[in-house]
């Protein structure tokens, strides 16, 4: 196991580099220049022509990229273009946000629709699956800025209760930190619970008919126990890849609910960065984001192993 | 059995007394009485306002910096950090500060700084550059008073300290405004009624900003720019939120105090809502107008740039982009309706669609089809309507339309462009600005006409480029109305810009709080909190 780990992350070093190589190359070749964003729209070109240079954005393009890796390979992801910040602090600012929202939406759709999936499963086809399944089509199907709004309608300015925007960081109390960010993990998790829900009814289906079930019900073991124990644990490889895919998707996308929340995560980040050409938070951004599904597929084909000791590497 | 439900009730408690913590919070978003939370249209990433011409930017200029001169809601220039006395030849200019200001760190505001400060604003701002050919020396006499020789006398020095918009001559400390104006300052010290708090700043998002204790506002009321900025808060924040219907549901439910921008579309919602003001604050507002490149075929032939202008009609723009009648008005003139120097000739074609009068401009300039290149940005809602507009109208006069959909930051790079269209250049855009910066022909870029060292769109006409500096040399208003008046007929005929009508953006502000100054720019002095 420990040699197939440390393959796996030596195996991230070219992946990441062409990443880099990649990015780089892509943004270059995308229209859109950080200096007239600096600038303003009324800039002469003269003016324009001048910042690039201070920018350092003249010099050809290979220049450019060996200057960025050597930053790299020094551990520095550079400063923003636009505000002067270094990327390695604005990346800083805004994953608390981010992780804090994926990981309560991960908490509460394995809290919700793991249970949910077993339950449906153990009766296929009666009323409580197919009611189950009418949820999971519309945690799909309605968008997650409609759950949003709604929660913020019926739960902020009808009752009361939560807060409509916000992030409250955790330094500054646990109360404050979780009152704001419950709307938003519940209108995140209306898709990944009816997607989780989905997988687990399903793998649990799949198992329920092998023979170490029937066994584990001829030796009079429980229904919860061969649910839980005998059929949950053998239909857990699926689910816990789809929560895995779920988790990278949290972390990198989820721009929708951070701006119907205002919520100053790294999905916002991204949208302002492209927007505005900043190309070392870009670029930092998309590495983080790399090395994030890198990192999380690792971690899942570990996972792999304690489910099924069947697995070996 | 029992244990289970034992183990289920302790937790279930457990949750109901989460709950019950969680619940009264709700109501804790309510601002404090000292802080105003402002939404502003977008987040400041850009802090230096003499690199940039953002208009946030700008906004955050106002808060720690101050002007040398201020201008009034008559559109007089008022003394502001400064006093002047003008020689009766009209070329020297001696201002005298005034006592009691300080910059952020204690230290006094000297001559010396204001006279950096000008140099680095002048080498970069229209009206500075203009004013520049015609200085001679800017130097101090001692530590309260400088003086501005000229070569001939002009207005300009006046419009120029007092300018209130992209750019305004903010004073700064001279260590900090001897940075190159082509690099981002990065120290922000300022002698403005607030202090910007660097600690709590985070790019994009949120800024802060504290009340300045030791400002002293000066006596006058306050007006636009000039007068008291007298600081009634502790403490004002600004926030960025993306999403506005956002804004709008947090200034009902007291986590805002203020958003400075209301979509039209948004607008029923807070109108209908208790406790909450929709309000013009800029009653100036905006232009919107297109922009023609006068490099490449078709529009390097003026009767072509014609028929686009006879072609469009104002109207139809502003119903699509803003739809209440309210808030917008149709308005020929190219420095704008309202402002002093706003001249309305050529409105009777260049308002209203007159599709005849284009097709037959069209026929008589030869026009073979040659595609235009139409830039359209999608992803800002006050740029987007007059693409759309514009593209159906150029089509029914005999344009062959090509448009080009973009995001606004593309556009703004491709304006530099002066490849031909075919080349990846451009025939045509549209943009706005507000009329506060476009009633002189300095302010207003869209009046540079030197060719292809002017504004995007690089028009050639040598006598306009002659009047704006009859104008700079003017000694009068009544003589610069006069320059102005001709000016417009000028632009007009030639095309060089065609107005596609004005509006005006509505600010919404929580009924708890007054006193948000109505001005062309965004302004936090004097806005007081009434009830708790």
């Amino acid at each position: 196991m420990f040699p197939y780990v440390i393959k796996r992350v030596l195996a991230t070093i070219p992946v990441m580099t062409m990443v880099a190589v990649v990015v780089f190359a892509m943004l270059r070749l995308t229209p859109g220049d950080p200096a007239a964003i600096l600038a303003g729209d009324d800039a002469s070109g003269a003016q324009l022509e001048q910042i690039r240079r201070t920018m350092g954005l003249d010099q050809p393009i290979l220049t450019q990229l060996f200057v960025w890796l050597k930053q790299l390979l020094q551990g520095d992801l550079g400063v923003s273009l636009i505000s002067g910040t270094p990327v390695v602090s604005m990346i800083g600012s805004r994953v608390a946000p981010t992780i804090s929202l994926a990981l309560a939406t991960i908490v509460l759709t394995i809290i919700v629709a793991v249970p949910m999936g077993v339950v449906a499963a153990r009766r296929p086809g009666k009323l409580l699956d197919r009611t189950v399944m009418t949820f999971s089509v519309m945690g799909f199907s309605i968008p997650t800025f409609v759950i949003g709004y709604l929660l913020i309608y019926l739960l902020s300015l009808k009752l009361g209760w939560f807060p409509v925007q916000g992030y409250s960081p955790i330094e500054k109390g646990i109360g404050p930190f979780l009152h704001r960010l419950v709307l938003p993990t519940i209108a995140l998790s209306g898709i990944y619970v009816a997607l989780v829900a989905r997988i687990t009814r399903s793998s649990v289906i799949d198992v329920m008919g092998e023979d170490y079930i029937r066994t584990a019900r001829a030796k009079g073991a429980r229904e919860s126990t061969v649910l839980l124990r005998h059929a949950l644990r053998n239909a857990a490889v699926p689910i816990v890849t789809v929560i895995g895919i779920g988790v990278a998707s949290l972390i990198t996308g989820v721009v929708v609910t951070e701006s119907v929340f205002n919520l100053p995560g790294l999905g916002r980040l991204v949208v302002e960065a492209v927007l505005a050409r900043d190309y070392p938070v870009i670029q930092g951004l998309i590495l983080l984001f790399s090395f994030t599904y890198v990192l999380i597929n690792l971690t899942v084909d570990i996972l792999y192993t304690v489910f099924d000791p069947r697995i070996r590497y | 059995m029992m244990q289970t439900y034992g183990r289920f009730f302790r937790h279930a408690r457990a949750l109901l007394c989460a709950a019950a913590v969680m619940v009264p919070m709700a109501g804790h978003s309510v601002a404090q009485a000292e802080t105003l939370r402002a939404v502003m249209q977008s987040g400041l990433r850009v802090m230096d306002p003499v690199l940039s011409t953002a208009f946030l930017t700008r906004n955050h200029g106002y808060m720690i910096y101050d002007t040398l001169l201020g201008v009034d809601s008559d559109f007089k220039v008022q003394p502001q950090m400064a006093s002047w006395t003008v020689s009766e030849d009209g070329k020297l200019y001696t201002f005298t500060l005034r006592d009691g200001l300080k910059w952020h760190d204690g230290e006094p505001v000297t001559a010396e700084d204001a006279v950096v400060s000008l140099k680095r604003w002048a080498e970069v701002d229209t009206t500075g550059q203009a004013l520049m050919t015609m200085v001679e020396g800017i130097d101090a006499v001692d530590d309260k008073s400088f003086e501005i020789k000229l070569s001939q006398p002009t207005t300009l020095v006046l419009s120029g300290l007092s300018k209130l918009s992209s750019r305004p001559a903010f004073i700064m400390p001279k260590r900090i405004a001897e940075t190159p104006s082509s690099e981002p300052i990065t120290e922000f010290v300022g002698s403005g009624p607030f202090k910007f708090v660097e600690a709590e700043f985070q790019p994009g998002i949120s800024v802060v900003y504290e009340k300045n204790e030791d400002y002293v506002p000066r006596d006058e009321p306050s007006s636009w720019t000039a007068g008291g900025k007298v600081v009634n808060v502790d403490r004002v924040e600004w926030v960025t939120m993306p999403d506005q219907m956002t804004a709008i549901n947090a200034l009902q439910n007291g986590e805002v105090d203020f958003i400075q921008e209301v979509p039209f579309d948004l607008l029923p919602l807070v109108e209908a809502a208790d406790g909450i003001k929709a309000e013009v604050m800029d009653e100036l507002g905006a232009w919107t107008y297109f922009r023609m490149n006068h490099l490449y075929p078709p529009f390097d032939n003026k009767l072509v740039r014609q028929a686009a202008m006879a072609a469009v009609g104002q109207e139809d723009v502003l119903k699509l982009l803003v739809g209440n009648p309210d808030f917008y008005q149709t308005c020929g003139a190219v420095m704008g309706c309202g402002n002093p120097n706003g001249d309305e000739y050529g409105a009777e074609w260049v308002v209203n669609s007159d599709i005849e009068r284009a097709q037959s401009l069209l026929k008589e300039a030869g026009y073979d089809g040659t595609p235009v290149v139409l830039l359209q940005p999608t992803d800002i809602a006050m740029l987007a309507a007059q693409p759309i507009v514009l593209g159906d109208a150029l089509r029914k006069a005999g344009f062959t339309v090509e448009m080009k959909t973009m995001d606004w930051q593309t556009v703004v790079t491709q304006q530099g462009n002066q490849n031909a269209p075919s080349e990846g250049g451009w025939n045509i855009f549209s943009t706005y600005s507000i009329l506060a910066t476009s009633g002189d022909p300095f302010g207003n870029t869209t009046l540079s006409t030197a060719g292809r060292s002017s504004w995007a769109g690089w028009p050639d006409v040598p006598e306009i480029e002659a009047l704006r500096l009859d104008y700079a040399r003017a000694a009068t208003p009544e003589e610069q109305k006069e320059i102005a008046v001709k000016i417009q007929k000028l632009a007009i005929d030639e095309g060089v810009v065609g107005p596609l009508g004005q509006f005006r953006i509505p600010a919404a502000y929580s009924t708890e709080w007054t006193g948000f100054p109505k001005a062309p720019v965004t302004l936090f002095w004097n806005v007081q909190k009434t009830a708790e």
